[in-house]
């Protein structure tokens, strides 16, 4: 799709100023320069005790200047959008670069066709603000109907629509229309002295109806007040190694953390990544295969194009337990002098972009879930979890179970309290020894942060087990 | 590298009768009260890595919130566009959406009679952060990242060293006739070395120096030497068993620690019932040796400012006095909420209604030497890292990530990694058993070293 003519229009831009603010990054002698106009709107509601507190409409926009010379990169932004402050910016960025201007503008490409994975009919941003109220009003109803124990609830929903246009001194021109929703649900129970809370949320590429027909907000209610109740009931978790078994779709959190972010080609580049130099080796049982696909139509972690211009794809990261390469944006697939996959990502026109994942999950295996549990002996069967974090340079990544249960004797039995579950990158994935049957992504409520920048991700897994992970716990 | 072709215009220009004609545009659409923030700043980073410059960043923003209410009804809108269109698409919108919001008897603005600033000078900007030339600059970074490099020839490789600096510029106005502004100034040189040794796993850490003014900014070499000591005394590090141990937390933990005592007496927590602390005002929530202290007015302090994001004036707020709760930080809905005073805490970004913020929050220290704290211990942990954020603070159930060094008869022996520490922290500010005398602010939030009884360390 060709979403040239929204900036084309507002900023009064043709081909030939886009060409010129290039040439002045490129005056001092860069080797790439790139322009990037971001329009952003948003909206956010939010409602507590039953009330809509919170309403908020945002509107940034502005343009980053990017000049690549060699391994250096400039970068300038401007929120003003008038052509001097653009060539300012321009000629900012332009410092980091020295020499002679070796780089001729190619001509500008007409962009290609490209991906369309957004079925929105229309944006949810420019949906109206009643049929919000709505959604957080029929959470709210819903959660405290679930049970007498829950005694509060809140309720968010927020969307956005991003359209970016990146134009290159390579020639590409790339523009899109990124469309973003999400609704979440928040509960805390109460019985006697015993606290406790629950959480659900969910959303993607979609529009409003999303949450009117397929996920409504009696499912996200639904499920937080579920799990708040029961958390009422949870035990000291263990402490110490022992069997894990990782339920489907969010918990592959786990594959983002413990490998994800090890595969971004930047880190391998600067060989500060735990997972440097193991291409073609064993990283993962044979019965492991992880993608990052940033071409799955509506998800929260899609896009038609990255923040470079360049088409996102299906990348294979690990084969039957091999690793078979990285994740890359221009620049790292230039140094490194492998294929760029199209994960050339920022959080906004403010940001240099940098590797991200997109979608990343494991694909389904043979083994039914149930037969999974059945072979535990003494273990935890974690099922919701908070975020986590990696260490990308020793490996040690570490993810919080916000709802598991005890395994003993290949039975579920008692729901436990939340813990942090730590392990080591390179090689969690070699203990693997079941894969469910049974994969599915999360419900897109996926945040990744890397270098103080946020971008939307989605995560997936089939139910699994590993044979030996450390469980945080306090018994 | 080249000369300068960044031109400066004085920070926050034009911005307060923006901020004001906005608070007035908006009572003139039908708003019955408003409050308008207005933004400016710079920001320039340069990342230097095996001797060369890798990143240069260089750039300034502005932007413009603004809260409406209609009656009991609030809405809050932003944009980055300063023109007629923009500003005036900013007032309509805020007031069409706070149609759509629900009635709530105590939103509005603070009482006048609580609004005003600190007089006296705060001393939170220098322009010297801006002084040097990119050359200059670069050079700090570089020398930050040599002598990180130069101190071991373990220290293989990096990720480079930095310097950045930042000017802020803010301004409040509401429709009581409150109008502030202050500028902040900041600067930090760091470097992030990569050590490994035999066939142990890479280890990195890190070290800085911030400040307001460059003038107080460590020297980069102490600050590469530095990050070369703490990522050397990571190489080799291996799980432990499973045990109950004393466990002593650095003051770059123990900071994390008490930050989880401010998110668990934030006034929103509070009146949710979202924390363990809910209630529980006047009570013995901690041992007596500990107190707490949130301090907006501390002359310098990162978390310093003369008015909170509300337009009232900071102040210095005893939160735990011997173990004894003594006040949740609250902005105005949150203490109306409460029936309480607003304690000046109210933190407003761009977006949205006020939060709660700190202003330099820390945990009074104690009189131990911390070598002394580790000779007591037989055998324990020492926490130098936290990975995760494994905190429900509806419970108080903690339990992190951590890395650090093990502690044998006394000293400080081998390195230790991937194992958790876990508790509650209802338990674990009861059992604080010694406390540093080396509380030293780094940023708003800060500690002294902590020993802390009954945790549970979980590895193998």
């Amino acid at each position: 799709m060709d979403h040239r003519a929204f900036f084309f229009q507002r900023l009064g831009l043709t081909n030939r100023d886009l060409e010129r603010y290039l040439a002045e990054a490129l005056l001092a002698g860069g080797d790439y320069a790139d322009l990037y106009f971001e329009y952003h709107t948003s909206t956010s509601l939010s409602l507590d005790e039953s009330l809509i507190k919170s309403a908020t409409q945002g509107i940034s926009a502005g343009c980053g200047v990017r000049v690549i010379s060699g391994e250096r990169t400039g970068y300038a932004y401007t929120d003003d959008l008038s052509p001097e402050r653009i060539l300012r910016a321009a000629r900012t960025a332009a410092l980091i670069a020295s020499g002679p201007n070796k780089q001729p503008i190619v001509n500008l490409k007409d962009p290609a066709g490209g991906h369309t994975l957004y079925a929105v009919a229309s944006p949810s941003v420019d949906a109206e603000v009643a049929a919000k109220v709505e959604l957080l009003q029929r959470a709210d109803r819903s959660a405290r109907s679930y049970d007498s124990r829950i005694v509060q609830v809140r309720a968010s929903y927020a969307d956005e629509l991003r359209r970016i246009l990146v134009v290159g001194s390579d020639g590409v021109v790339a523009s899109d229309s990124q469309p973003l929703a999400r609704m979440s649900a928040f509960c805390i129970a109460k019985d006697g002295q015993n606290s406790a809370r629950g959480n659900s949320g969910g959303g993607g590429r979609v529009g409003i109806e999303y949450f009117q027909t397929e996920r409504t907000p009696e499912y996200f209610a639904h499920e937080a007040a579920r799990q708040s109740i029961i958390q009422l009931d949870a035990r000291e978790t263990p402490a110490g190694e022992m069997e894990v078994v990782l339920g489907p779709g969010w918990p592959g959190v786990l594959l983002h953390e413990a490998v994800g972010h090890g595969l971004e080609a930047d880190f391998n580049r600067k060989k500060t990544s735990a997972f440097a130099g193991l291409v073609g080796k064993r990283v993962a049982s044979e019965k492991v295969t992880v993608v990052d696909h940033g071409t799955m139509p509506s998800k929260r972690g899609s896009i038609n194009v990255d923040d470079e211009g360049s088409p996102t794809q299906h990348t294979t990261l690990i084969e039957n337990g091999i690793l078979k390469g990285y994740i890359s944006d221009k620049l790292s697939a230039r140094l490194m002098g492998i294929a760029n996959t199209g994960n050339g990502r920022r959080e906004s026109y403010e940001h240099i972009p940098m590797p991200r994942m997109t979608n990343t999950y494991m694909l389904a295996g043979q083994d039914e879930p149930k037969d999974i549990i059945k072979s535990v002996k003494r273990g935890l069967f974690a099922v919701n979890f908070g975020g986590g974090q990696v260490d990308i340079t020793n490996g040690k990544f570490v993810f919080s179970a916000s709802e598991a249960y005890l395994i003993e004797d290949g039975e579920i039995t008692a729901p436990v309290k939340n813990a942090t579950l730590i392990g080591n990158g390179p090689d969690v994935l070699t203990r693997v020894s079941m894969v469910g049957n049974d994969l599915q992504l999360d419900e897109g409520v996926g945040t990744c942060g890397k270098d103080g920048q946020s971008v939307p991700v989605g995560v997936g897994m089939p139910t699994i087990k590993v044979d030996r992970l450390t469980v945080g716990g306090t018994g | 590298m080249p000369v300068e072709t960044q031109e400066r215009i004085e920070l926050g220009a034009g911005l307060k009768e923006i901020a004001a004609d906005v608070v007035a545009g908006a009572r003139k659409a039908g708003a019955t009260a408003a409050d308008a923030i207005a933004r400016d700043g710079n920001e320039f980073s340069t990342l230097v890595r095996l001797g060369e410059v890798e990143t240069l960043k260089e750039s300034g923003a502005r932007a413009l919130g603004l809260r409406v209410f209609v009656g009991k009804r609030a809405a809050a809108t932003h944009t980055s566009d300063f023109s007629r269109d923009g500003i005036e698409r900013l007032v309509s919108s805020a007031i069409s959406l706070a149609r759509a919001t629900s009635e709530d008897p105590i939103a509005g603005l603070p009482d006048a009679s609580s609004l005003g600033a600190l007089k006296q000078d705060l001393d939170l900007y220098y322009d010297d952060v801006y002084s040097l030339s990119t050359a200059d600059r670069i050079d700090y970074a570089r020398r930050a990242e040599a002598a990180a490099m130069a101190a071991d020839p373990r220290i293989t490789n990096s990720d480079g060293g930095s310097f950045d600096a930042a000017t802020g510029y803010k301004v409040l106005a509401n429709s009581l006739g409150f109008v502030g502004e202050y500028r902040r100034s900041y600067c930090s040189v760091s470097a992030v070395p990569i050590a490994q040794a035999g066939g142990s796993a890479m280890q990195r850490d890190y070290w800085y120096s911030a400040s307001r003014t460059l003038q107080k900014l460590e020297s980069p070499e102490a600050v590469g030497r530095k990050a070369a000591e703490r990522t050397l005394r990571r190489v080799g590090a291996h799980k432990v068993p499973t045990q109950k141990v004393p466990v002593v937390f650095d003051p770059m933990v123990s900071r994390g620690l008490i930050d989880h005592i401010f998110d668990a007496v934030n006034g929103d927590a509070i009146y949710r019932h979202a924390s363990y602390l809910s209630g529980k005002l006047g009570e013995q929530i901690a041992g007596e040796n500990i107190t707490i202290v949130d301090d907006g007015t501390m002359v310098g302090g990162f978390g310093s400012s003369p008015f909170d994001g509300e337009g009232v004036p900071t102040r210095r707020t005893v939160v735990v006095e011997r173990g004894i709760l003594k006040s949740y930080l609250l902005n105005t809905y949150t203490a109306r909420k409460l029936k309480l005073q607003t304690t000046g805490n109210a933190a407003r970004g761009l977006t949205g209604n006020p939060g709660i913020g700190s202003g330099n929050f820390y945990l009074q220290p104690g009189d131990k030497d911390p070598k002394d704290i580790l000779r007591d211990i037989p055998s324990g942990l020492y926490v130098t890292e936290f990975l995760g954020f494994g905190v429900n603070l509806v419970t108080g159930d903690f339990s992190r990530g951590a890395s650090g060094l093990w502690i044998e008869n006394g000293e400080l022996t081998f390195p230790v990694e991937e194992i958790t520490v876990a508790g509650n922290l209802k338990d674990m500010f009861r059992n604080v058993s010694a406390i540093g005398n080396d509380l030293e602010f780094r940023s708003s939030i800060a500690a002294p070293t902590l020993r802390i009884d009954g945790m549970t360390v979980a590895g193998e």
